[in-house]
């Protein structure tokens, strides 16, 4: 067991992946010398030399695009984009080539390629820093989406995101980045592992069920924690995976509790809690004490930094939408 | 309007060529070839079968057995001078035009077809002939090809890319990024772009105000422009490009000055945007007659030679058009497969339904 913050646990993730296999490649603005704007592949480059740790150009579409071409000869890139903001100009390739070539080859095709995004908001930055465009990718049929929210699973799900066959959206919660916690980096990926496609009740409750993702995993835990002063049993369930969802989670949480609330930093009209209100709204309906409520973003471009703190959900909002869904 | 864009007769362009429209062989002090007679009949034959094709293919889709056909006419030269110049460890990207090269690289015609009938998205397996898929989105190959030549270094390989796009894809994003990548990276890959004058209805003044081999200068590596209806120059330009870019001398690009003598797709009417003269220079230009009086007027081959070649013509075409009726459409759950390479549940799940909606209507 060590000590580690979630950028290390990343960095020591793909460390392994690079010692296991010759064929995994870093590539992204900034990766080399500098280890990342995060430092997230910090020394990387030091050990695994230039021809692993590429540091390219600066154009997020021709890094989608040159990895797609690496992989095609047999290659597994993991590609940084620096920020979440700066995915649009990589979108075309992501979702016209990385996301339907598989398809296209009727399956001769594999494109293990990861695309690892810092997102979400709450470190102060600038404009298009702080974004959540998570949605645009888990329409897209042909990737995986994934989001981690702690070291632990940072560690291994970075892992298996770089085995798994598929392009496979990584999404890393930027402002936990220097959050640290125990992580097992002696173990290798192997079946103790929680699949990469499987979410996680993160907290045990009665009441209500809190489904979160990345950054909002912490705020929704912090949220369950106040609310055992009030009385109320909170159930905190970590997606872990965007697409495939794991429903089955879902609606077990949701059954058992007969309440839920979604939340995500990414705005709420549209966004991903969309897709879980509607599941959940087929599957438990006459389970529910109360229609599924969201907390989220508001419907506006993402603010400066320093009204951040109104936008982002925080535990008061959290626990406001838990007295709606009581008051029902 | 004059920048060196001409697309008639008039105002030559600068490039390589080694055999007229005439049919005259003829030297250039930078590139020469030294063909057998066998080998200039392998290229006449090769070029009179991918028209047949291609003349199949519109016929087809005029009938409405393929929804849409972006046709070659025109294009024969530059895609089997450059087709012919890779070697089987070669890897080359294409467009959707490219059904030339994908001839030289021994995809099956039909399946070229697959495509354009609606019944797959491409089909034939990349790296049986180290042909890649169409990719219809401009320029997005390019990327890909770059990509793919930095794999190649890694293996430390004897091979390169080519990567094909047209005169308007110089105009996206992706093909200059491409550009910088293979020219910082020193990629082993051919940029081979068939300047075909017109972007469906755009000229190409509308993309540059300069001959698009110059761009190459302003990336860092050279550029050359080929006759594209002249295979020889396009065989010999090319065949020396990939050497070079094997040997570890980085990318090239070779601007192949042609004409498309149809439409962009058969979707579209080129008498609206082009005037008729324009075509009529360019059919003198031809690039199969040029071979052929090459070869009448060197004794390279007989009447019964191109007799010969005609019948082969003739049956491939009923052979490619025969197959192509018989493409059974796929299952509907087909839809389903390929998406992901590992079990993904919500493809497990919507197979299952929509699988239980149509077992809805039997019986």
């Amino acid at each position: 067991m060590s000590t580690l913050t979630l950028a290390k646990a990343l960095n020591e993730g793909m460390r392994k992946a690079m010692e296991d296999d010759p064929k995994v490649l870093v590539m992204g603005e900034d990766v080399g010398k500098l280890g990342g704007v995060f430092r997230v592949t910090d020394g990387l480059q030091k050990d695994f030399g230039e021809q692993r740790v590429i540091d390219t150009p600066l154009a997020e579409s021709g890094i989608i695009g040159t990895a797609i071409g690496l992989a095609l000869r047999g290659y597994r890139p993991v590609c940084e984009i620096q920020f979440d903001g700066f995915v649009f100009p990589a979108a075309d390739q992501i979702i016209t080539q990385l996301a339907k070539m598989p398809l296209r080859s009727l399956g001769k095709l594999k494109l293990p390629v990861v695309v690892r995004i810092p997102c979400g908001g709450g470190i102060g930055a600038v404009e298009h820093h702080s974004e959540s465009p998570e949605a645009y990718f888990t329409h897209t049929a042909g990737l995986r989406v994934v989001a981690c929210s702690n070291p632990s699973d940072a560690y291994e799900m970075i892992q298996q995101a770089i085995r798994c066959d598929d392009p496979v959206i990584f999404f890393e919660p930027k402002r936990r980045y220097w959050e640290k916690a125990e992580v097992d980096v002696s173990a290798s990926a192997d079946s103790a592992w929680l699949p990469l496609d499987q979410g996680k009740v993160v907290r045990p409750g009665a009441d209500v069920t809190l489904l979160a993702y990345g950054p909002m995993v912490k705020t929704c835990l912090e949220a369950a924690k106040a609310a055992e002063d009030d009385g109320r049993s909170l159930e905190v369930v970590d997606l872990r995976s965007l697409n495939p969802l794991d429903v089955g989670l879902v609606v077990e949480s949701v059954r058992k509790t007969g309440r839920c609330v979604v939340v995500h930093e990414a705005p709420v009209f549209n966004g991903f809690g969309a897709e879980l209100a509607a599941r959940i709204t087929e599957e438990c309906f006459y389970n529910l004490e109360a229609p599924v409520l969201r907390v989220g973003g508001p419907s506006t471009p993402y603010p400066p930094s320093r009204l951040e703190d109104h936008y982002l959900p925080d535990l008061d909002r959290v626990l406001h939408a838990v007295d709606r869904v009581f008051a029902f | 309007m004059t920048a060196d864009a001409s697309r008639g007769a008039e105002a030559p362009p600068e490039f390589v060529q080694l055999l007229t429209p005439e049919g005259e062989r003829v030297e250039h002090p930078d590139y020469d070839i030294d063909l057998t007679p066998e080998e200039i009949r392998g290229l006449y034959r090769d070029l009179v079968l991918v028209r047949r094709i291609d003349l199949e293919a519109v016929a087809l889709q005029r009938q409405g057995e393929l929804g849409i056909w972006a046709s070659l006419l025109g294009q024969e030269a530059a895609q089997i001078g450059s087709g012919r110049a890779l070697t089987e460890a070669d890897m080359a990207f294409p467009t959707y035009r490219e059904h030339g090269v994908a001839w030289c690289r021994g995809v099956d015609p039909v399946n070229l077809l697959g495509l354009f009938r609606g019944v797959n998205h491409g089909g034939w397996d990349p790296a049986e002939h180290n042909f890649h898929l169409y990719t219809i989105v401009i320029g997005s190959q390019n990327l890909h090809a770059v990509g793919y030549a930095m794999g190649i270094q890694r293996d430390s390989a004897e091979a390169a890319t080519i990567v094909y796009f047209g005169d308007g894809a110089t105009s996206q994003g992706d093909v200059n990024e491409s550009f910088i990548w293979a020219s910082v990276f020193n990629a082993p890959v051919v940029f081979f772009c068939q300047n075909n004058q017109w972007a469906i209805s755009e000229p190409l003044e509308k993309q540059s105000r300069i001959p698009l081999y110059r761009r190459a200068s302003g990336f860092g590596f050279p550029g050359v422009r080929v006759d594209g209806n002249d295979v020889f120059a396009c065989l010999a330009v090319t065949r020396k490009a990939l050497a070079d870019a094997r040997s570890g001398q980085g990318p090239m690009f070779i601007e192949a000055f042609t004409y498309r003598m149809g439409a962009h797709t058969t979707s579209d009417d080129p008498t609206r945007y082009r005037v008729a003269a324009e075509l009529e220079a360019w059919k003198l230009k031809d690039p199969i007659e040029r071979v052929r009086s090459y070869m009448f007027k060197n004794q390279i081959a007989d009447q019964e030679f191109f007799d010969a070649i005609d019948a082969e013509a003739d049956e491939l075409g009923r052979d490619v058009r025969k197959r192509c009726l018989a493409l059974p459409d796929p299952e509907p759950l087909a839809i389903f497969d390929h998406v992901y390479a590992e079990p993904h549940r919500l493809m497990d799940e919507e197979r299952a339904q929509f699988a239980a909606y149509l077992e809805g209507f039997e019986g």
